[in-house]
């Protein structure tokens, strides 16, 4: 059965922030650095029971990822908190040279990433940031799609070397991942085997996918369910297995369709497994101001887009 | 404790630092100034030397790639040759990216590799011979400095300008979190700084009473377009770092004495509450009488006759690689 238990709701953000606390009191060199915006990254638990690790930078994201970068040096594991816009494209090539080509041990924090920011609009909405990030070398990139999810990998990212973004959102989501879920960096969460079609899915849209599996299923159509949250390295193998079995892929996401996991898993099935392929996520678009829900739905990030998705994909083999 | 590797200077360098700390530690003040003129006088002389050594390498450099950044580097020459040779309690052997309880340099404006690569060989950090592969196809020695070949020496990539002072304080406070008593130097361009990103981190610096950064701006007054005053004027440079909270100190660059003075006088200052920077006066090209005071050299490399020229300016003191 296609069923995940709803255990809760609670925002992404707030997975990140147990998290960082989490991994401060079990690693005392891990420190955290803020853009001036502690409340909205969930960072003032982390503040209150480590103040002389914590660096408030103010409104100063280019300093704050170059200070991130020299306090690696002297063994420190630096996390920064800003939106994702301030994270990536405003700070492109601080990333790219002080902590990418440097190779620090770096984790970059962004959260209010994609649609779901919501009223604020197209200027802190980015769509773009998945692919920038996965385009640095040695890069990691992860998106999870729940509380408990945010809080495993925000762990797991404290005890890997090297330098990670990790991606999360505002609005508040239905907590469904398995508290005792195991978080394995590069490894695909294999979340349902079936044998029609195969849906993959990051981030906010893995709930959506869910629900459009589950009206897939109730329709005799059997779904192999993927989550994969660390797009870069991307499980190329857990994807091509599916692909071959199943023969129709879709993909569902809240960023570009240029750059972002669609794009992503089309190159690894062209090369590997040419397979059907439908893509859910934004089509060469800026957001706009809206609430989380009629953003989603209006830029079809929706479950019945992810289930629309799903039967055109299902047409296409032969 | 500096630990050079060239013999007929090991001596000296090793014992002074340890006399001049006891004389601190003793507040003999009287002693330690006695002491310090003395030192200085006769190791100034020295230090030219490997400066004379370190310029015949940077034209050479560049001259056998026909590309980089002789202007800048031989205008620094002095600075570099002072820092890595007589100011930072480092450990040329057995480099560790950590650098606990080392003495840290960062180089922001990473286009004058070529002065850092010559300083960081001859105080030996990896072999001297290596600087012929400078700029070259599988080269450590990238044209502008990286990790990411494993250089020992390099703890950041640098050369996008206005990114080292916001890296290195990053590593003062992970040393001050360390309780590591050490002192982090970086190297900026007058250009640079007009980077926004230098005065973020300069707010930052000043707001966080990070007092065990040294850092230094080279004052030559010229860019890749001309003059800086007529590219984009700094103003008053003492003023606006003043204002921004920093101890401000200046120097000639030039000047071995002065250089060293000038150093020793700003360690001093580490501790107080502020951060401290040293305006260095420079003319660009020092040491080469046709690339100096001039922006032309600023990335171009000298033909066959140059070097010539050059080389018949700067006496070998070291072996040429």
């Amino acid at each position: 059965m296609l069923n995940f238990e709803i255990t809760g709701s609670n925002d992404t953000r707030s997975g990140f922030g147990a998290g960082l606390l989490e991994a401060g009191k079990r690693n005392p060199n891990v420190v955290a650095l803020c853009a001036d915006l502690i409340g909205s990254l969930k960072m003032d638990a982390f503040l209150k029971e480590f103040p002389e690790r914590f660096f408030q930078v103010g409104i100063a994201e280019a300093n704050m990822m170059g200070v991130a970068a020299g306090l690696t040096i002297g063994g420190k594991i630096p996390f920064t908190g800003t939106f994702a816009n301030f994270s990536t494209g405003r700070v492109y090539d601080q990333i790219r040279q002080s902590i990418a080509y440097s190779g620090k041990n770096v984790k970059i924090c962004a959260s209010h990433a994609g649609l779901t920011l919501g009223e604020d609009g197209a200027t802190h909405q980015i769509l773009e940031d998945v692919g920038m990030m996965s385009m640095l070398p040695g890069m990691t990139v992860i998106n999870p799609c729940d509380y408990n999810q945010t809080k495993a990998a925000t762990l797991a990212i404290a005890d890997f070397e090297g330098p990670v973004y990790l991606r999360f959102g505002r609005p508040k989501v239905p907590i469904f991942v398995p508290a005792d879920e195991p978080f394995v960096i590069g490894k695909a969460w294999h979340m349902h085997h079936g044998k029609d079609v195969t849906i993959i899915a990051t981030g906010h849209l893995v709930w959506k996918a869910v629900e459009a599996a589950q009206q897939l299923e109730a329709e005799g159509i059997s779904v192999d369910l993927i989550n994969i949250h660390t797009i870069k390295p991307l499980d190329v193998d857990a994807i091509v297995k599916s692909a071959a079995q199943t023969g129709a892929v879709v993909t569902a996401e809240e960023h570009q369709l240029i750059g972002g996991l669609g794009s992503m898993v089309a190159q690894a099935l062209a090369v590997h497994q040419p397979t059907p392929l439908q893509m859910v996520g934004v089509n060469d678009s800026f957001g706009e101001s809206g609430t989380p829900e009629q953003l989603m739905k209006k830029y079809g990030l929706e479950s019945q887009d992810v289930y629309a998705a799903a039967k055109r994909v299902i047409a296409m083999k032969k | 404790m500096a630990l050079c590797r060239s013999t007929w200077l090991s001596t000296l360098f090793n014992k002074a630092p340890t006399i001049a700390a006891s004389a601190f530690s003793r507040c003999n003040f009287a002693a330690l100034i006695a002491f310090s003129c003395l030192y200085i006088m006769k190791s100034t002389e020295e230090l030219s030397g490997i400066a004379q050594q370190v310029r015949r390498d940077i034209v050479r450099m560049v001259h056998a790639v026909n590309s980089g950044h002789p202007g800048g580097s031989l205008g620094c020459t002095d600075y570099f040759v002072a820092l890595y040779f007589h100011i930072l309690n480092h450990r040329p052997d057995g480099f560790d990216m950590n650098g606990h309880g080392e003495d840290l340099f960062f180089l922001s404006n990473g286009h004058i590799s070529p002065v850092w690569y010559s300083v960081l060989a001859r105080s030996g950090y990896f072999p001297v011979s290596e600087l012929a592969t400078f700029r070259k196809l599988d080269t450590r020695l990238q044209g502008h400095p990286t990790t990411h070949e494993g250089l020992p020496g390099i703890r950041v990539a640098s050369g996008s300008l206005g990114q080292g002072l916001s890296v290195a304080l990053g590593a003062a406070q992970a040393k001050k979190l360390n309780g590591d008593p050490s002192i982090v130097y970086t190297l900026h361009g007058d250009g640079e700084i007009q980077e926004g990103q230098i005065w973020e981190a300069a707010m930052y610096a000043a707001h966080h009473k990070i007092d065990n950064i040294i850092s230094t701006i080279d004052v030559n007054g010229q860019q890749i377009d001309g003059p800086t005053e007529k590219v984009m004027s700094l103003g008053n440079l003492r003023a606006k770092w003043e204002a921004f909270g920093w101890t401000v100190c200046e120097m000639e660059g030039n000047d071995m004495a002065e250089v060293l003075k000038g150093l020793t006088h700003a360690k001093s200052l580490t501790g107080q509450g502020k951060p401290i920077m040293i305006l260095m006066t420079t003319s660009m090209g020092k040491g080469v009488d046709f690339m100096e005071g001039t922006p032309k050299w600023h990335g171009v490399a000298p033909n066959d006759a140059e070097l010539a020229n050059a080389l018949g300016q700067l006496t070998e003191t070291l072996g040429d690689y």
